[in-house]
């Protein structure tokens, strides 16, 4: 068995990342990630990479647009307010195919809203990282294990399909610390980035990373394409865990940190006699329609629990077409809900059917 | 019968966006001839701006990135950190360095970042029709200064030379123009010491490039080399603000 560590989520994150591969870090101090970008600092010095504090996260991203189209594993970490100045740059990427790895350890808000851990940005995360028509690959991991796993998936989807890829993660994950096994370290298993901008040497055509297109039908065909691409992806890269969703009749959907709490819900439920399960999307973008739908088929009913005012509960309610109610129960602002309090909702889901 | 004159081997042989009488062409042209000199168009990758250059990536014969507004030194940084091997330039006008990217430019030169950077300064918004820039004169007019650019409420011209000089990562900070023979052969040598400077690891080099802008000035091309002489050079004098490398403090 491998050596395990008490880590902490930000900073297991980290070496995750140096272990896949990446060596340049761009980054801009904000809570609850702090611990990655420091790790990064410590790190990235002595195995020759490269850690930057840029002077705002609009650079920071706009660094990792750079070094990325030049054909290295680069990232950047940030939370919520911090993401919203990185979309200029992930649209960027998202045009001009670069892949990248940004990680949104997940704090209140609107505005600066607070510190505390927060599920507010899945709306941001899985529609609207940016202006224009394009999807990131999303995903949600449950775990310092699952983290640890999930961020070099993310760097090899995103290498793969040729677009950026986040780690929506929260201020809980961020700060809590539970034992991981590192894996081995590898190396890009990806194809070589034939497309990067790192000098021709007259050795190949001149590369071009751009996504200007002033033609409406050569951007709409680009456009398409990309499309194509994500419609592929939909069919192929759908992750959720389920448990006890085989003759459950209420479903909880949770991701991330607020799935942790359902998990133990449901067992409190069940302990009561009451068929609860749950299903735990690992990737928020593409939604494990699929297994939604499947779910669908023998529960009566779901219930969405998020740490916010309720985003994720559109995919559930698109991925079944609202065939079966779906109801919802979130905590925001920084707030946690407890096991009992989700276990209270599916009581009266239950006494109510 | 031999050629003495040929288009550089580092500019595509494509027709330039630029309308006629804009000095963008000759100072795409001395950046060719010198990548061309100095043999680096192999190893080379230019940052394109948003603004009137914007499609240079279309332009020069190297490998070529196009970058957000503003953000162009921040994306040359990323290349640059990536690859330290590479030649990384990148070619920006007013609004892009001096209004929307101000943050980057600065840092890129305080970091000492390796990098050379085209600035071309025609004291206008080119590509969207000529509003106001960061380097607009005062008095003049632009279609966001109908009444001539108010100092008391647009404020004053950025010196971007001056400003930069200030900073110890700089390596060389040089304001050229190319309104004569002799102003386009400074600004080429100007130009082949930034990126001689990157190929010696001195730091950040910036050459501003003041620059004409008949369309949106509203004058012929002859006429706006003589506006620029009267109006811009009194403003921006020509010379050299810094020189040597990076750690080196201005005296």
């Amino acid at each position: 068995m491998a050596e395990r560590f008490l880590m902490k989520g930000n900073e297991a994150l980290a070496e995750a990342a140096i272990q896949a591969g990446c060596r340049h870090f761009f980054g801009y101090p904000i809570t609850p990630q702090t611990e990655l970008a420091a790790y990064m600092s410590k790190k990235m010095p002595k195995i020759g990479g490269t850690y930057l504090q840029a002077e705002s996260e609009i650079a920071a991203a706009n660094m990792v647009l750079g070094a990325s189209a030049a054909g290295v594993r680069a990232m950047t970490s940030s939370s919520s307010p911090g993401i919203s100045l990185k979309t200029e740059a992930i649209s960027y990427m998202a045009g001009s195919d670069v892949p990248a790895l940004i990680i949104n350890v997940q704090r209140g808000g609107p505005g600066l809203g607070g510190i505390q851990p927060s599920q507010a940005d899945y709306w941001q995360a899985t529609r609207a990282l940016g202006h224009g028509d394009f999807h990131i690959l999303v995903f949600a991991p449950a775990t310092v294990q699952e983290m640890v796993n999930l961020v070099s998936t993310a760097f090899d989807l995103g290498d793969k399909y040729r677009m950026p890829a986040m780690i929506l993660a929260d201020g809980m994950l961020g700060q809590m610390m539970e034992p991981v096994e590192l894996p081995e370290a590898t190396e890009t298993q990806a194809a070589p980035k034939t497309w990067a901008v790192d000098g021709h040497e007259f050795k190949r055509e001149r590369n071009v990373v751009n996504s200007l297109y002033l033609t409406p039908n050569d951007l709409e065909s680009r456009v398409k394409a990309r499309f194509e691409r994500y419609e592929n992806i939909k069919q192929t890269e759908q992750r959720a865990e389920e448990y006890l969703t085989d003759d459950a009749d209420i479903v909880v959907v949770a991701y991330g940190a607020s799935a942790r709490v359902a998990h133990s819900a449901v067992d409190l439920a069940r302990a009561q006699g009451i068929k609860a399960g749950m299903v735990r999307p690992i990737t928020l973008w593409p939604f494990p329609t699929n297994i939604v739908q499947k779910v669908a088929k023998t529960a009566k009913q779901f219930l969405c629990v998020e740490m916010s005012m309720g985003q994720m509960i559109d995919d559930v309610k698109l991925s079944i077409n609202c065939s079966k109610p779906v109801n919802f129960y979130g905590r925001t602002g920084g707030i946690i809900p407890t096991p009992a309090e989700i276990c209270e909702e599916i009581k009266i889901l239950e006494g109510a059917k | 019968m031999a050629i003495v004159f040929d288009r550089p081997k580092s500019l595509l042989d494509v027709t330039l966006s630029y309308c006629p009488g804009c000095t963008h062409g000759i100072v795409h042209r001395l950046v060719a001839e010198v990548m061309d000199e100095l043999d680096i168009q192999g190893k080379t990758v230019g940052v394109a701006p948003v603004g009137c250059a914007v499609m240079a990536y279309d332009f020069f014969a190297c490998d070529m990135i196009q970058a957000p507004h503003g953000r162009a030194p921040a994306v040359a940084t990323g290349i640059k950190r990536a690859k330290p091997d590479n030649i990384v330039f990148t070619y920006q006008g007013d609004g892009d360095l001096a209004a929307i990217g101000t943050a980057e430019t600065i840092h890129a030169a305080t970091r000492g970042e390796n990098i050379t950077i085209i600035f071309i300064n025609n004291a206008i918004y080119g590509m969207t029709g000529g509003q106001m820039a960061p380097t607009t004169l005062p008095n003049q007019v632009t279609q966001t200064t109908p009444y001539g650019r108010d100092v008391d409420s647009a404020g004053y011209p950025i010196r971007v030379c001056e400003l930069l000089s200030t900073l110890d990562g700089v390596a060389l900070a040089q304001r050229v123009s190319v309104d004569s023979v002799k102003n386009v052969n400074l600004a080429k040598k100007a130009i082949k010491k930034g990126f001689q400077n990157q190929i010696d690891k001195k730091g950040f080099s910036i050459i501003e490039v003041v620059s004409t802008c008949p369309t949106n000035w509203g004058l012929t091309p002859v006429e706006a080399v003589k506006w620029l002489q009267e109006n811009m050079l009194p403003y921006y004098p020509l010379g050299v603000y810094k020189d040597g490398e990076k750690g080196d403090r201005l005296k």
